[in-house]
């Protein structure tokens, strides 16, 4: 056998995983891909932090990908000692995943055609980190369109509005854009490196602000790590309110990005109103739990807070106006010609490049690719799995502003029958020491799509490696595909219908 | 779409703007602002708060303190407590002129002096900011922008975000500073004419936060550059920002 089949919130002992040879490895994966896989995570540790290495260096490298259609993860593993040949060509969802190998670890992936910086961050090594020189972030060679016509844009890292740094270049000819090359790692915090060792307690904190707007999503994901790392599992209502606050994430950030896109087109009622209507959602999660980003929430063994009655009773009252407010303001912007005009064949990123690049979540689903890891990989008795994936053809501008819209409404639904029906008993249990040497994987379909969490513990237990996947980390490319053949101006609506964190994909 | 179905709409939406200062700031009675402290509850030589805390911003040795600039307002402290000696009350007023006044914030009130008559003379009635985000986890950010919305209306106060350093007053930093951001904060700090004010937000902003020791980020905005106002929080509430910047111009005594 040379995959290890997982399950969503589950872990494995290390050793269990099939060590492949290199050449095995990779025809694995590209058999895998070739049948309809997704890479959810490609990830290097030092071989001499194993116990079990037979050899003395080298670079163990970890696959966990995703048949969503057979509800299936698989896991599989190689040593790489200096280099490896490249997947990216025939697979370019691989292409940001072999750039951060080389990145952090220096190992060299052959003939990779977009060899460079993922974050501009010093090497995972310590060796290396020592020896070579820190990057200078945003130095690097920068794809240019050659011609007497042709000219070069430049924008950020600092923006014109209250935005997260990043260098973007644009080859433009006239005002068509020919190409744009995004440039990360200003967020670049180092918050991988400082999770090996751990849990501690900042570990919690940590994965609460990997993207702040995402709090919930990747403190689940983070809980669910720690769960299967030691063997217990969250009760059902813990599990429920999770759920819960998982759902009111995504309804906030969807009303803030439907609000977001109305002002890029000048729709200023709607973008007015859905502003406000985003902080009415946030103030339901700051009511179960006293933080508008669900700081303090979810958290390992369950919930931080419990609810009563007369908290229930509150959250259903303050849903119901908030999603009347939210219907009478997206309908008002989906009614409107000129905002129309301006959504339709914007930004089209086809089903075939959004399936080759990886592409996750509300962006994947407006380009027709039926993938959520709600339906696709729940977790045993996951009431997530009863919501519907909407999925939009299209892939422009108005399908992803579709696509929130639609799943907005299914959140607001799901949020009400599940607050009426929150299972009885205690909403947490006591969290237990890691077991030693296992790999556990969480997947959560987080607001913008396909969160991954990757942790292996070493022989005490404590992490060797703690490998963060945020959705944004697939999708930038696809926003800088989106934009071929565009308009500059429609850049800040094309980056709106994404809406990717930086900090998420910086870490 | 006709006209009527724009008045429905406005109609439906009705008048959100708040009242500042808020007779009612209706916070979630979980919310958790100014820590309220009780040393004497305090068993001696019990450190159990100290010891949970991720960012080390509780002191328990002469008495007990929290360094606001580094908190988070998690319920760390609050859970490891035996004896309930750490609270977290409802006030959201937890802007400051100096680091040093966060840092020993017993049970009292920080307070926000305002600038001097000179400064107020230029931006009392209106001061325009360019927002850098230097690092951090985009919630500073997004309860930055959330004052624009028409719940807390900003502009009413003659406080605006700008799109360049060279339209703006001062420079309004989120983020522990991150090594990678280190230039552009610099460039665009010298982009902004002076006399100019530096307002940092948040606890990456003021210490660093979670990210405090990191060898990637410099641990807070005073590393760099001078500042004038200091907003405490995790990411601090709307209502926190707006205190300290209405403060900040002397609008409210």
């Amino acid at each position: 056998m040379n995959l290890l089949s997982l399950e969503n919130g589950n872990a494995v002992d290390v050793p269990a995983i099939p060590r492949l040879t290199p050449e095995v490895f990779a025809e694995t994966l590209h058999a895998e891909l070739e049948a309809g896989a997704r890479a959810s995570a490609l990830f290097g540790v030092p071989e001499t932090l194993f116990p079990d290495s037979c050899s003395t260096g080298g670079l163990r490298v970890f696959a966990v990908l995703a048949h969503d259609a057979q509800h299936e993860l698989v896991a599989c593993a190689t040593t790489v000692a200096e280099s490896f040949l490249s997947l990216t060509p025939l697979h370019p969802q691989l292409h940001r995943f072999e750039r951060e190998l080389h990145e952090q670890w220096g190992v060299l992936p052959e003939e990779h055609p977009w060899l460079k910086p993922v974050r501009f961050e010093p090497s995972h090594d310590p060796q290396r980190r020592a020896r070579d020189p820190r990057p200078q972030i945003g130095i690097t060679d920068f794809f240019r369109v050659a011609g007497p016509e042709i000219h070069e844009v430049a924008v950020g890292p600092v923006h014109a509005g209250i935005i997260e740094p990043g260098h973007f270049r644009f080859q433009c000819h006239g005002e068509d854009v020919y190409h744009l090359e995004i440039a990360h790692g200003y967020q670049h915090r180092g918050v991988e490196r400082a999770l090996v060792g751990g849990p501690d307690r900042r570990t919690l904190h940590y994965a609460e602000t990997l993207a702040g707007d995402t709090t919930v999503g990747h403190a689940l994901a983070y809980a669910l790590t720690q769960e299967a790392l030691s063997a217990v599992s969250a009760p059902p209502r813990g599990r429920c309110l999770r759920a819960i606050a998982l759902e009111l994430e995504r309804l906030a950030n969807h009303a803030g990005d439907l609000g977001a896109l109305a002002g890029d087109v000048g729709f200023l009622p709607t973008a007015a109103y859905c502003g406000r209507i985003r902080g009415d959602f946030l103030n339901l999660t700051a009511l179960l739990c006293g933080s508008r980003f669900g700081r303090g929430l979810v958290v390992p063994g369950g919930v931080g807070f419990d609810v009563d009655a007369a908290r229930v009773a509150a959250l259903i009252e303050r849903l119901d106006a908030a999603v009347a407010d939210l219907t009478s303001a997206v309908e008002l912007l989906l009614q409107s010609e000129s905002a129309r005009a301006r959504f339709v064949g914007t930004g089209v990123l086809s089903t075939e490049i959004g399936r080759d690049i990886g592409l996750v979540g509300p962006a994947a689903r407006a380009s027709g690719l039926a993938r959520d890891i709600r339906r696709d990989h729940p977790l045993p008795l996951d009431a997530l799995a009863s919501i519907p994936v909407t999925t939009v053809d299209g892939g422009d501008v108005h399908a992803r502003t579709l696509v929130r819209w639609i799943e907005a409404r299914y959140s607001a639904t799901f949020v009400r029958e599940e607050l009426a029906r929150l299972p009885e008993g205690a909403a947490s249990v006591p969290p237990a020491a890691l077991i030693p040497q296992r790999l556990a994987v969480a997947l959560v379909e987080g607001w913008r799509g396909e969160i991954c969490h990757v942790a292996i513990t070493d022989h005490a237990g404590r992490f060797v490696r703690y490998k963060i996947v945020d959705p944004s980390f697939h999708n930038w490319a696809g926003l800088a595909l989106a934009m071929r053949d565009q308009q500059i101006s429609d850049f800040p609506l094309c980056n709106k219908s994404f809406n990717l964190s930086y900090c998420g994909q910086d870490l | 779409m006709t006209i009527i179905d724009i008045l429905r709409a406005r109609r439906q939406q009705g008048y959100r703007t708040i009242q500042f200062p808020p007779k009612d700031a209706r916070l979630s009675d979980r919310f958790r602002g100014l820590p309220q402290l009780s040393p004497e509850r305090c068993t001696p030589d019990c450190h159990s708060c100290r010891e949970a805390c991720p960012t080390d911003a509780i002191s328990s040795t002469a008495g007990l303190s929290i360094d606001l600039g580094r908190c988070l307002f998690c319920t760390d402290c609050v859970q490891a407590c035996p004896a309930q000696a750490i609270a977290f009350t409802q006030n959201y007023r937890l802007a400051a002129r100096t680091r040093a006044e966060l840092g020993h914030a017993g049970p009292t009130q920080p307070r926000v002096g305002a600038l001097d008559q000179q400064m107020r003379r230029l931006f009392g009635r209106s001061l325009k900011l360019r927002q850098v985000s230097a690092g951090g986890c985009n919630a500073c950010e997004a309860d930055n922008n959330v004052l624009n919305t028409p719940v807390f209306d900003l502009a009413r106060f003659g406080i605006q975000f700008v799109a360049s350093p060279r339209h703006a007053d001062g420079l309004l930093v989120t983020g522990p500073v991150t090594r990678n951001m280190e230039l552009a904060l610099r460039k665009t700090y010298a982009a902004v004419p002076a006399p100019r004010v530096v307002i940092a937000v948040g606890a990456c902003a003021i210490s660093g936060g979670p990210y405090a020791g990191h060898e990637e980020a410099l641990g807070g905005v005073d590393a760099l550059l001078p500042v004038d106002l200091y907003v405490p929080g995790c990411p601090p509430h709307p209502l926190t920002i707006l205190d300290g910047l209405v403060r900040l111009l002397g609008r409210l005594g």
